[in-house]
C-alpha cells in the first residue's frame, strides 16, 4: 500500500511543494489536502490585479477542482484542520473529518495583523488576504465611497489602488513618514508618493490610528491626536504574522515561525513545513520566491531522493500597480563601508541607488525605470565584481554594449506584436499569454514553453523584465548558485570540484557519485561533464563522444537540412594556390554548390552528405590541410592582417604571429568557442579588440587583450598587458587559454567570464604571478600533446565509421 | 505484419547512440539505450524535421540535434510542453541480431 501524505494548507507554498513531488514521483503517496478556503489553489499575488478589475478569480486559479481530480489528489477544500494528533499520526477538520497520514506537510501561510484598537471587529474592517476580502471590498465600492488602508507598505498600496479603481475615494493611512520604508529610501519614496498623489489617492502620514468607531458598521476612524476621518471600508494591510497556531497547539517547535531545518523538516521529523508559516535559519518570509525554492527541496526530500538544501533566499520586490515601476533588492540603506550610486532625474520620473560594497552590489532602489532590476539582482546574487564596468553601472545594461537592444528594452510600452526572441519568433503577446494561461513563475517554464530566450539567450533580460510586469512580485528563484541543469542540485563550480579531485574518470561515475536524479543526463549536462573531464584528463583518454552533441561527434556542422558543412584550417587566414585547388576539386567532386569565404578568414563548403565526409576529409588531407574545428566549443580561427610584410603601418609580424598562435592552440577543447586574431598595429585590420585573444603589435611590441565577443551581445576587449616579444605572446596566450579552460562554467566565453571573475583575477594569474602563468603554460602545452591529432584524419582511415554509414540500407 | 528485416547486430550501434536504416520511404533511426534496449523511430523530428538519429541519447529518450527537443523513443511523442509525435517502428531482438519491421506502429498519425 502506498504510504499517504497529509497536506494542510491549500496555498502556493503547500500546492507547490506537491507538484514538484507529481514531477519526480506521481505515484508515490496517496496524497489528501485540506484547504480552509472553498477553492482550489490560486495566486494569490494576482489577488491586486483582481482588485483593481485587470483580472478574474478564473484567471488566476493555478489548480482548479478537475486538476486536483486529474492527478488523484483529494481535496478538502473549505475544512480547517482543528487538531494534529502526532501520537496516532492523524489531522482532524472542523467538520470531523480525520485523516492519518506517514507523512505530513504544513503549509498554513500567514493570518494579516490586526492591530489591536478598539472597534477592529466592526463590519467593514478587514484585511487583504484572500478572495473573500477582495469579494467584501469590490461590494463595498458598489455601495459606499470612502476607504481608509491602514499600512504604507507593498500590500497597503496595492490595495489602496485596486480600490481607487474600483470607484472609491481612498486615504493610505502611514504610521512612519515616508511609504514602504523596508522597501524605498527617502527619495524614491518621495516620488512614489508624489505620483500616486497625481493618480488621486490621498495620505495621511505619521499618523497613529486610535480607535475606529461605529454602531453597526464603521464610520470613522480616530487618531491619536484627536482629529478623525470618515470611512465606510477600512482595510488593515499593516503586515503579516506566521499562522502557526495549530502546529503550536500540537507541540510542534515554533518560535516566530514553525522551525524547519535545511531540507524542511520540523522538530518531528514525519512533518514537514513550507511557506510563510515556517522560520528557517531564522529567516521568515513573505514573497513567492523562497516559497517556491522551499517547495523544490521539500518536495525532493518526500520522494525520498535525499539531496539538496534550502539555504535561503535573497528576495527583491517590485509593486503591482500598473504605471508605476519600482525595484528593491538587498540592502539599500548602506553604511560607512559602502558606497552609494545615486542617479536622479526629477523631470522624468527616474531615481535609481546602488549600493556597493568592496565592488559588488548590496542592494538597489530603483523608481520610474525599472528595466534593469533583474539585471542588479543577478549581479548582486552572484556576487559579480562590477569594478570594470563601475562608471557604467548606474545607466544600465544597455549601456555596456549590448548590440541592438537597449532603449526599446522598455517592455510596458511595447506592443504585443512586438518581437522579443528574434531566434524563435517569439512575441511580446505570446509570453504574456503563455504566463497568463499557462500559469508560468519562472524564465525556464517561459522557456520551455514559448522557446523565447531557448536559444541564442540575447532577449533574456527582455523576457524577464515581461515576466516581472506581468507577474509583479519576484518570479525569478533561482537559488545562489543555480543547478547545471534539471538532472541535478548540483552547481557547475560543485561539479567541478568534485572532478578535480581527480577520482572520477567518467560521465558516467559523475552522475553515479553525484547522485544524479536522470538515468543519462541531458543534452545540456553531459557535454558539460564530458568537458570538465578532458579538461582535467588530457591524457587519459576519458573523452566519450555519446557524450558529445552531434556537430563535435561528427566533426562538421550540421545543416538545416541534414546535410554538413566542411571548413578546413588556413592558418592564420593565409592560403596557397595548392589548398585554394584542393578545395576547389572538393567542391566540384561532391557537388557543393555553396562555397563560402567565412567571418573567420577561410573557406567553408556547404551540402556535403554525412557518408561522403571521411573522403572529403581524405582530399583535404593529401593536401596538408586539417580540420579547422568549424564546429567545435574549441580554438576556432586566428585571423590576421598582412602587417610588417606589406603594410606601410606594419609594427610587426602580425600574420607570422597568428600562425604561430594557431599552431599553438588549435585542436585544443574550450569550454567555449575561443577566437583569436592579430593586427600589425593600432588600426587594428584583423579586430583583435573583439576577440577572445587578441594581439595588437606596437612598436615596442604588442598589446595583448582578452574577453572580447563580436557576436550576441558585443563586447570590447580588456587590456591585459604590453610584452615585448613573441615568445611572450605565445606563452600568455597558453597560461590565459588554461585559465580560461580551468575556471569558467562549460558555455561560458570568455567575455562573460571575465566578468564574472574579474579582470583583476586574470591579472593576478597571468601577469603579476610569473610562476603561475609558467605552470598554466605548460599544463596548456602539455595537454595539447595529446589534442593535436587531426580528427579528420584519423576518421578518414575508418576510425568512427559508424558513424558516417547507415547500418542498412533497404530497397 | 510478421514481415520483419535483420538490419545488424546490437554492437552496430554505440550505447546511448543510434544508427540509421535507409528506407527508400523515408529513413529509420535505430537507438540503443544504457540498458541495452532497441528502439525504431522515423528519422524525423515532429518540429521541423531534424534527423533524430543525429541526436543525445538520454534514459528512454534522445534530443534533437535541431533544436533540443526530447523525444520518447517508445512512443514517439515529444516531451511536453512540446507537441508531435514522429512514427515508431516495431524491432525485436533475435539473439544479438537486431529485427526491424517497415510498417510503422499505430498511434501516431502520419502527415
Ligand atoms: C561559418 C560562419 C559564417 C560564415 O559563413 O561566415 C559561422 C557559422 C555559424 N556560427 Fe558563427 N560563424 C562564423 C563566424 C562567426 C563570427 C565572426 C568571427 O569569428 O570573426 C562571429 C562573431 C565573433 C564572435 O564569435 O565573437 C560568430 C558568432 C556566432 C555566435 C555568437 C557567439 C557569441 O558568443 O556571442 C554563434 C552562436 C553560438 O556559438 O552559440 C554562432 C554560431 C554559428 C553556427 C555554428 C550556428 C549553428 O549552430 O549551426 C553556424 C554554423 C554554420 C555552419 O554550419 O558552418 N556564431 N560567428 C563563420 C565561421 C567562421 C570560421 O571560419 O570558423
Ligand atoms: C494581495 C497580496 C499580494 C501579494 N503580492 C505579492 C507579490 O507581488 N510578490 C510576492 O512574492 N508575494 C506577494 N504576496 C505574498 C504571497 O502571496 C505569499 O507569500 C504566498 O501566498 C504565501 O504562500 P503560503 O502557501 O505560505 O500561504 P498561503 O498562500 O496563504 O496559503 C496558506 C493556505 O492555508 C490555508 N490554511 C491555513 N490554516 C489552515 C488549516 N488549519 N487547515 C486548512 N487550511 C489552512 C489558508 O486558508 C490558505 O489558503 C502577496 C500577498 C497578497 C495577499
Ligand atoms: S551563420 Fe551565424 S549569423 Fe548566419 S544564420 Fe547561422 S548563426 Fe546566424
Ligand atoms: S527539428 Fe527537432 S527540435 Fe527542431
Amino acid at each position: 500500500m502506498k504510504e499517504k501524505l497529509v497536506v494542510i494548507g491549500n496555498g502556493m507554498a503547500g500546492m507547490r511543494t506537491v507538484e514538484e513531488l507529481l514531477k519526480i514521483d506521481a505515484d508515490m503517496y496517496d496524497i489528501t489536502v485540506f484547504g480552509a478556503e472553498p477553492y482550489g489553489n490560486y495566486n494569490r499575488i494576482m489577488l491586486s490585479p483582481v482588485l483593481a478589475g485587470d483580472k478574474t478569480i478564473e484567471e488566476i486559479m493555478i489548480n482548479d477542482m478537475q486538476w486536483y481530480k486529474d492527478n488523484d489528489v483529494t481535496l478538502h477544500s473549505g475544512k480547517e484542520v482543528t487538531s494534529i494528533d502526532r501520537v496516532n499520526k492523524k489531522v482532524i477538520a472542523d467538520d470531523g473529518t480525520e485523516e492519518s497520514y506517514d507523512r505530513l506537510l504544513v503549509a498554513t501561510g500567514s493570518d494579516a495583523f490586526i492591530i489591536p484598537v478598539p472597534g477592529n471587529d466592526l463590519e467593514g474592517v478587514i484585511a487583504f488576504r484572500d478572495i473573500k476580502d477582495v469579494d467584501t471590498m469590490i461590494a463595498a465600492a458598489g455601495k459606499h465611497k470612502h476607504a481608509v488602508v491602514i499600512g504604507g507598505g507593498l500590500l497597503g498600496l496595492e490595495a489602496a489602488n485596486g480600490l481607487m479603481e474600483q470607484g472609491m475615494s481612498v486615504t493610505v493611512v502611514h504610521l512612519m513618514d515616508k511609504l514602504m520604508e523596508r522597501q524605498m529610501d527617502a527619495p524614491a519614496a518621495a516620488m512614489l508618493k508624489e505620483s500616486l498623489e497625481e493618480r488621486g489617492l490621498h495620505f495621511l502620514m505619521e499618523a497613529s490610528t486610535e480607535s475606529i468607531i461605529g454602531k453597526d458598521r464603521v464610520e470613522k476612524v480616530r487618531f491619536k491626536d484627536g482629529s478623525e476621518i470618515y470611512a465606510d471600508l477600512v482595510v488593515m494591510a499593516v503586515g503579516i504574522k506566521p499562522n502557526i497556531k495549530l502546529a503550536k497547539e500540537s507541540g510542534i517547535h515554533c518560535e516566530r515561525g514553525i522551525v524547519v531545518n535545511d531540507t524542511l523538516q520540523t522538530y518531528d521529523p514525519s512533518i514537514y513545513s513550507v511557506g510563510e508559516c515556517v522560520q528557517h535559519r531564522g529567516e521568515v518570509y513573505g514573497l513567492v520566491a523562497p516559497l517556491f525554492d522551499m517547495a523544490k527541496v521539500c518536495a525532493n526530500h518526500l520522494a525520498k531522493m535525499g539531496i539538496g538544501r534550502y539555504e535561503g533566499t535573497m528576495t527583491s520586490t517590485k509593486l503591482k500597480v500598473t504605471g508605476i515601476d519600482l525595484f528593491s533588492a538587498g540592502d539599500f540603506t548602506g553604511d560607512e563601508t559602502t558606497d552609494e550610486l545615486v542617479f536622479q532625474d526629477k523631470a522624468r520620473g527616474v531615481y535609481r541607488k546602488i549600493v556597493v560594497k568592496n565592488n559588488k552590489i548590496e542592494g538597489a532602489v530603483m523608481y520610474g525605470d525599472t528595466i534593469d532590476g533583474s539585471w542588479y539582482f543577478d549581479l548582486m546574487r552572484d556576487g559579480t565584481d562590477i569594478s570594470e564596468f563601475r562608471e557604467n553601472l548606474l545607466f544600465g545594461q544597455a549601456h555596456l554594449g549590448d548590440s541592438g537592444h537597449g532603449d526599446d528594452n522598455r517592455v510596458a510600452s511595447m506592443a504585443d506584436s512586438a518581437e522579443i526572441c528574434g531566434c524563435n519568433g517569439v512575441t511580446k503577446g505570446d509570453i504574456v499569454i503563455a504566463i497568463n494561461d499557462k500559469k508560468l513563475f519562472t524564465l525556464d517554464e517561459v522557456r520551455a514553453h514559448t522557446k523565447a530566450s531557448s536559444s541564442c539567450g540575447s532577449c533574456t533580460g527582455l523576457v524577464e523584465s515581461l515576466m516581472s510586469h506581468v507577474l509583479g512580485g519576484d518570479h525569478s528563484t533561482a537559488p545562489h548558485l543555480k543547478p547545471m541543469c534539471g538532472c541535478t542540485d548540483k552547481s557547475h563550480t560543485d561539479v567541478r570540484a568534485a572532478i578535480n579531485t581527480g577520482e572520477l574518470k567518467s560521465v558516467r561515475e559523475v552522475m553515479d557519485s553525484m547522485a544524479w536524479k536522470t538515468e543519462d543526463g541531458c543534452s545540456k549536462c553531459r557535454p558539460a561533464l564530458n568537458y570538465y573531464l578532458v579538461c582535467k584528463h588530457p591524457d587519459a583518454g576519458v573523452d566519450d563522444n555519446q557524450s558529445r552533441l552531434i556537430n563535435e561527434r561528427a566533426h562538421a556542422n550540421i545543416q538545416g537540412d541534414g546535410t554538413y558543412s566542411v571548413i578546413p584550417r588556413m592558418w592564420g587566414g593565409m592560403t596557397t594556390p595548392k589548398e585554394l585547388r584542393a578545395v576547389a576539386d572538393a567542391a566540384e567532386k561532391y557537388n557543393l554548390d555553396t562555397v563560402h569565404v567565412t567571418g573567420g578568414q577561410r573557406i567553408g563548403l556547404y551540402g556535403v552528405k554525412k557518408e561522403d565526409l571521411p573522403a572529403i576529409w581524405k582530399d583535404f588531407n593529401d593536401a596538408g590541410m586539417v580540420s579547422g574545428h568549424a564546429y567545435g566549443k574549441a580554438l576556432r580561427t586566428v585571423k590576421t592582417c598582412v602587417g610588417r610584410d606589406w603594410c606601410r603601418f606594419g609594427t610587426q609580424d602580425s600574420t607570422g604571429i597568428g600562425i604561430k598562435l594557431e599552431q599553438l592552440s588549435w585542436g585544443s577543447w574550450m569550454p567555449h568557442k575561443f577566437k583569436m586574431a592579430a593586427s600589425g598595429c593600432p588600426r587594428n585590420c584583423a579586430e583583435a579588440t573583439i576577440k577572445d585573444y587578441g594581439v595588437v603589435c606596437v612598436d615596442s611590441g604588442y598589446e595583448l587583450h582578452v574577453g572580447g565577443n563580436g557576436g550576441i551581445k558585443v563586447r570590447a576587449t580588456d587590456f591585459l598587458c604590453n610584452v615585448e616579444t613573441e615568445e611572450d605572446v605565445l606563452e600568455y596566450s597558453a597560461a590565459y587559454m588554461q585559465l580560461y579552460r580551468e575556471d569558467a562554467y562549460y558555455l561560458e566565453r570568455t567575455a562573460p567570464w571575465i566578468e564574472r571573475v574579474g579582470l583583476n583575477y586574470v591579472k593576478e594569474a597571468i601577469v603579476e604571478d610569473a610562476e603561475k602563468r609558467k605552470e598554466l603554460a605548460d599544463r596548456f602545452r602539455y595537454g595539447q600533446t595529446f589534442m593535436q591529432d587531426d580528427p579528420w584524419a584519423e576518421r578518414a582511415q575508418g576510425g568512427e565509421s559508424h558513424e558516417f554509414t547507415p547500418m542498412k540500407v533497404i530497397g | 505484419m510478421s514481415d520483419w528485416i535483420e538490419v545488424g547486430t546490437l554492437n552496430d550501434i554505440p550505447k546511448l547512440g543510434a544508427r540509421v536504416v535507409e528506407v527508400a520511404a523515408g529513413n529509420i533511426a535505430v537507438f540503443r539505450t544504457a540498458e541495452d534496449k532497441i528502439f525504431a523511430v522515423a528519422d524525423k523530428c515532429p518540429h521541423k524535421g531534424g534527423q533524430l538519429s543525429q541526436g543525445l541519447v538520454m534514459g528512454n529518450k534522445v534530443a534533437c540535434p535541431m533544436h533540443d527537443w526530447k523525444i520518447e523513443l517508445e512512443s514517439g511523442t515529444a516531451v511536453a510542453p512540446d507537441e508531435g509525435c514522429a512514427a515508431t517502428y516495431p524491432v525485436k531482438m533475435e539473439g544479438e541480431t537486431i529485427m526491424l519491421s517497415l510498417t510503422a506502429n499505430e498511434g501516431c498519425p502520419n502527415e
